[in-house]
C-alpha cells in the first residue's frame, strides 16, 4: 500500500514557542487514521501544519509531491480537505452556499451539482435547512455542514479537528457511522484528530498518540484502544 | 426568521504594547535628557523655537499614544483639543491678564472635562464609528472658533495675538530660550505622570481594555468610567500642549487647528510606534521636520515626496521607532555578551 | 410644506453622488474591513485622466470605458505593490498607508492638471428633469447610474462564484483558505472594483462640482459617512445612507439658521453620529457579536 502522507520531522512553532518536536508518521492511501492526544498536545498543531497555517519546518509529502512552501489555498486544491477546529462554517451564508464554496475551486458545474445532491442524501437535515443560514443550524447540523463542505472538493484525503467537540453522543455516533461510509464508499483517506478516543478508534484502522508535541505510541486502533496506558489515560477505565 | 448574528473573534484592533516595554531604559533616558538640556545653548533662537515645538508635538503625540496606544481608542480628533486648550490659554492671558503658567493648568483641566464629555458618547463607538465621530469633531471646530457668537472671545477668523513671555527673575536667556526650558520641564512632568498612570491600576486597566473589552468588563473593570477617563486624560495633555503652542507661536487662529494637525498627530503615532511613549518625540520631529524636507526636495511635488517618505518608513518599519529601539536593544545585547 | 418637499428632492438629487461613493466605500470595506481614505483621491485622478482622454479627442464613452478598465487595473497594481506588503503590519500602519496615498496621488495631480477648475461633461444633458425645477437630467442620471451600479453588485454578490469567493474571503478569510480561494487576490480584486466604481462616482460628481484636485474630499468624507450610516456590510444600506445624508446636509443648509456651508459638514456628520450612538452597526448593518 502506497503512502499518500509522509511527515517527516515536523516542528511547529507559534512564534518562539515550539509545540511540535520532530514528528514522524505516515498515512497509508484508504485508511482512517486517527490522532489522539490531550487539550494542548499538538493534535491541532498537525493537522494546522500539514495545511501550512502554522510557521514548520520539516518534511511533509502528498502522493510524492512536497507541499512545503505552499500556501494554505494550493494546497487544498491539490486535494486534501480541512474540517478545522470549531467548524469554520460561513455563517452568513445559506446551507447550499457553503456547499458551493465548497466545491468552489472546481470547474465540472454539472458535477457539483450532482454532489450537492449526494450531500443531501449523506446528511438529509442539511436538505431541509438548504436555503436557511447557516449560523442557524444546531452544532451537529453545522458540523455535519463542514464535513459535507470538506467532502464537495472530492478530497482524496480528509482532516478533521475535533469533529465530535460539543456535540451530544447520538449526533457523534451518526456523524462517525458516516464517515466511515464515506472512506469506504468514496474512498476517502480520513486523519481525524480527536479527544473523543473510544469512538475514534472504533473507527479508525491506525492510531497515534501524542503528549507534548511528540507522538508516544502509534499502532493499529485495536492495539491502541487494548494498550493498559491508553485505556487508563484516554478511555477511562 | 432570527436577524443572524455574526459571532466574531478577531485580535484587537490596536496591538499590544507589553506594559514593560512602554518606556526606555534608564540608561537611554539620561541620555535622551541630557540631549535636551544640553540643545539649546548650542543653536540659534529659531532653531530653540522648533526645539520647543518638537516638544509641544511630543506632548499631543504621547496624548494621543494613551488614548489609542493605552486604551485602544482611535482618535482622529486630537486637534479640536488642542485647540481649546490653545485658546484657553490666549485668552485668559489677553482678556484676563493671566501669568501664561497658570493658563495651562487651566486649559488642562478645561480639555479634561471637554474629553471627558465626549468620551461618554463615544462610549458607544469604536474603530472606524469612533474616527469617524472624531473626525467630526475635528472638522467642526475650526467653523465653531470662526462662529459669530464667540468673536468677541475668540477674535473670529483672524484669531488673537499672544504675548511671548520674558524669563522670569531677569535670568540672561532669550525669550526662545526660557520658553524652551519652561515647556521641557513641563513635558518631563507630564512624561513621568503618563509613565506611571499607565503603570497603575489605571493603566491596567486601559490595556485591559484595549486587548479585550469584554473581558476586561467581565473581570469587574468599569469599562465606561475608564474609557472616558482615558479621553479625558489625553484631551487634558493635549490641552495643555496647546495652550503651550499658543504661547509659542504668539496667536491662535481657527485655521491653525484643522485636521490636517490631527492627521499628522496620527501618523507622528504611528512612526513613532503606538503605545510606546518615548516614540512621541519620533514622531514629533517626523511630522515637523519631514515636510519641510519634502518642500526641500520638490516644491511643486512635496505631497507626493512626503507620501513617498512615509511609504517608505512604514515599509522599514511597520512597527515605527519602537522596532528601530527593540533591533537596536538586541544589537546592544550582543555586543555586551561579545 | 412645499419647501421641505422640495428640500427632500434636492436631497436626493446630491445624495446621489454619496451613493455611488458610499458604494465604492463599502466595496473597499468588504475586502479589507477597513476605510480606505485616499479613495477619493484615486477616483478624482481617475476622472481627470478620462478628462485628459477627451482633451485629446476620444469621445465621452469611449473615454469613460477606457479610464474603467485604467481605474480597475490601477486599483489592482496599487493594493499588489503598496499594500501587500502591509498585509501583516498592524492596521493603524495600514492607514498610515492610505494618508501616504492620499497625499501622493493629491501632489501628483496637482502637478499634471494644476489646480484650476476645468468643467466636465455629463453624458445627461443639463435641462429640468421632466419639467421639474429641482432635479437636473445630469441628477436624474446620477441616480439612475447608481441604482444601476446597486443592481449589478447585488447580482454579482448573490449569483456569480466569482462574487460567492468575495464574500466567503472577506467573511472568514482562514475558511475560505481552507475551500481552495485565493485571499489574497480577493483583496486585490476588491481593490481593482472598489477604484473602478469610485472612478464611476468621480465621473458622475465631475460636471457638478467641477473638477480640480480637491473637489472629492467633502465627498468622500460624505460617502463615508454614508456608507457608515447604512451599516458597512451593506451595499443597499450604502445607497439609502447616500441619499440620507444627501437630505440632512440639504435640511440643515435651509432650515439651521447660521449654517454657512462650512458647518454643514460636521453638523452632517453629527447627526451621523448620533444615529451610530443609538444603532452602532448602522442602518442596515448587522449586529456584530463578539465572543471573548
Amino acid at each position: 500500500m502506497t503512502a499518500m502522507l509522509n511527515i517527516k520531522d515536523l516542528r511547529a512553532y507559534y512564534g518562539q514557542v515550539q509545540a511540535l518536536h520532530g514528528l514522524e508518521f505516515a498515512l497509508n492511501q484508504g485508511s482512517v487514521t486517527t490522532l489522539l492526544g490531550a487539550n494542548g498536545a499538538g493534535k491541532t498543531t498537525t493537522l494546522r501544519a500539514i495545511c501550512n497555517m502554522v510557521r514548520s519546518t520539516g518534511a511533509i509529502e502528498f502522493d510524492g509531491a512536497s507541499l512545503t512552501g505552499r500556501s494554505t489555498e494550493n494546497i487544498v486544491r491539490l486535494g486534501i480537505a480541512h474540517v478545522p477546529q470549531g467548524r469554520g462554517t460561513f455563517t452568513t451564508m445559506t446551507v447550499e452556499e457553503n456547499l458551493q464554496l465548497g466545491a468552489i475551486t472546481r470547474k465540472d458545474k454539472a458535477g457539483v451539482v450532482s454532489d450537492i445532491e449526494r450531500m443531501y442524501d449523506h446528511f438529509p437535515v442539511l436538505k431541509e435547512r438548504h436555503t436557511q443560514q447557516a449560523g442557524t443550524l444546531s452544532g451537529g447540523e453545522q458540523q455535519m455542514l463542514a464535513v459535507a463542505r470538506a467532502l464537495m472538493l472530492r478530497p482524496r484525503l480528509m482532516l478533521l479537528d475535533e469533529p465530535s467537540f460539543g456535540l451530544a453522543p447520538l449526533i457523534v455516533r451518526d456523524l462517525f457511522k458516516i464517515l466511515g461510509k464515506i472512506n469506504r464508499e468514496d474512498r476517502v483517506t480520513i486523519l481525524v484528530v480527536e479527544q473523543n478516543a473510544q469512538l475514534a478508534l472504533e473507527l479508525a484502522d491506525k492510531a497515534y498518540v501524542i503528549e507534548t508535541g511528540r507522538i508516544v505510541m502509534s499502532g493499529s486502533a485495536a492495539e491502541i484502544a487494548n494498550n493498559e496506558d491508553v485505556r487508563k489515560s484516554y478511555l477511562g477505565y | 426568521m432570527s436577524a443572524v448574528q455574526e459571532v466574531v473573534t478577531e485580535a484587537p484592533a490596536v496591538e499590544a504594547v507589553p506594559k514593560r516595554a512602554m518606556t526606555l531604559g534608564y540608561g537611554a533616558s539620561m541620555v535622551m535628557l541630557v540631549l535636551l538640556i544640553m540643545a539649546p545653548v548650542f543653536v540659534k533662537n529659531f532653531i530653540i523655537f522648533q526645539l520647543t515645538m518638537l516638544l509641544i508635538y511630543a506632548l499631543a503625540v504621547l496624548a494621543l499614544n494613551i488614548l489609542t496606544g493605552g486604551s485602544g481608542q482611535f482618535s482622529l480628533g486630537q486637534s479640536a483639543f488642542y485647540a481649546v486648550g490653545a485658546y484657553t490659554s490666549a485668552i485668559l492671558m489677553e482678556h484676563a491678564g493671566m501669568n501664561y503658567a497658570l493658563t495651562l493648568p487651566v486649559a488642562g483641566v478645561v480639555c479634561f472635562g471637554f474629553g471627558f464629555l465626549f468620551g461618554q458618547p463615544a462610549l458607544r463607538l469604536s474603530g472606524v464609528y469612533l474616527a469617524l465621530a472624531t473626525f467630526a469633531l475635528a472638522t467642526a471646530m475650526p467653523q465653531l472658533l470662526k462662529l459669530g457668537y464667540f468673536e468677541h472671545w475668540t477674535g473670529g477668523v483672524q484669531g488673537l495675538v499672544v504675548t511671548k513671555p520674558d524669563a522670569p527673575f531677569g535670568l540672561p536667556m532669550s525669550q526662545d530660550m526660557w520658553l524652551y526650558y519652561f515647556t521641557l520641564a513641563v513635558t518631563i512632568a507630564i512624561y513621568i505622570f503618563s509613565v506611571n498612570l499607565l503603570k497603575s491600576r489605571s493603566g491596567r486597566a486601559f490595556m485591559a481594555i484595549r486587548d479585550n473589552e469584554i473581558a476586561a468588563s467581565a473581570m469587574g473593570i468599569d469599562v465606561a468610567l475608564y474609557k472616558t477617563l482615558a479621553f479625558g486624560v489625553s484631551a487634558g495633555i493635549t490641552g495643555v500642549a496647546g495652550g503651550l503652542g499658543a504661547i509659542a507661536v504668539q496667536f491662535v487662529a481657527p485655521d491653525g487647528y484643522t485636521i490636517t494637525l490631527a492627521i499628522s498627530l496620527f501618523l507622528g503615532m504611528v512612526v513613532g510606534g503606538v503605545g510606546w511613549l518615548p516614540g512621541s518625540i519620533v514622531g514629533s520631529a517626523f511630522i515637523i521636520f519631514v515636510p519641510n524636507i519634502a518642500e526641500g526636495i520638490s516644491k511643486g511635488l512635496s505631497g507626493a515626496v512626503f507620501g513617498v517618505l512615509l511609504f517608505l518608513v512604514i515599509f522599514l518599519v511597520p512597527h515605527g521607532a519602537r522596532q528601530v529601539a527593540i533591533v537596536a536593544q538586541q544589537l546592544i545585547g550582543k555586543l555586551k555578551r561579545n | 410644506m412645499e419647501l421641505f418637499t422640495n428640500q427632500i428632492l434636492a436631497g436626493i438629487a446630491t445624495g446621489a453622488i454619496y451613493a455611488c461613493m458610499a458604494l465604492a466605500v463599502v466595496m473597499i470595506y468588504q475586502a479589507i474591513d477597513h476605510l480606505n481614505f485616499a479613495q477619493g483621491e484615486m477616483a478624482m485622478f481617475s476622472t481627470f485622466v478620462c478628462w485628459q482622454l477627451m482633451q485629446w479627442g476620444v469621445p465621452y464613452w469611449g473615454a469613460f470605458l477606457i479610464t474603467l478598465v485604467f481605474s480597475f487595473a490601477g486599483g489592482i497594481a496599487i493594493e499588489r505593490l503598496l499594500f501587500k506588503p502591509l498585509a501583516k503590519a498592524p492596521i493603524l500602519t495600514n492607514v498610515a498607508g492610505f494618508i501616504a496615498l492620499y497625499a501622493i496621488i493629491n501632489s501628483v495631480a496637482g502637478l499634471i492638471w494644476d489646480f484650476t477648475i476645468k468643467q466636465f461633461p455629463t453624458p445627461f444633458g443639463s435641462s429640468p428633469f421632466l419639467g421639474s425645477q429641482l432635479i437636473s437630467t445630469h441628477q436624474a442620471g446620477m441616480i439612475g447610474v447608481t441604482l444601476m451600479l446597486l443592481l449589478l453588485l447585488f447580482f454579482f454578490f448573490r449569483f456569480t462564484r466569482m462574487g460567492l469567493a468575495m464574500r466567503a474571503a472577506a467573511s472568514l478569510p482562514e475558511s475560505a483558505r481552507l475551500v481552495g480561494i485565493n485571499t489574497s487576490w480577493m483583496i486585490a480584486l476588491g481593490w481593482g472594483m472598489a477604484a473602478a466604481i469610485g472612478a464611476i462616482a468621480g465621473m458622475l460628481i465631475a460636471p457638478v462640482v467641477f473638477l480640480e484636485p480637491n473637489m472629492m474630499l467633502g465627498v468622500l468624507i460624505y460617502g463615508f459617512a454614508a456608507a457608515v450610516l447604512g451599516g458597512l456590510t451593506s451595499p443597499l444600506g450604502a445607497v439609502v445612507g447616500g441619499f440620507l445624508v444627501g437630505i440632512f446636509e440639504n435640511l440643515v443648509g435651509t432650515y439651521i439658521p447660521g449654517v454657512g456651508n462650512e458647518l454643514k459638514l460636521p453638523i452632517a456628520l453629527a447627526l451621523i453620529v448620533t444615529v451610530l450612538v443609538v444603532k452602532p452597526a448602522g442602518l442596515f448593518g448587522r449586529p456584530i457579536v463578539k465572543r471573548v
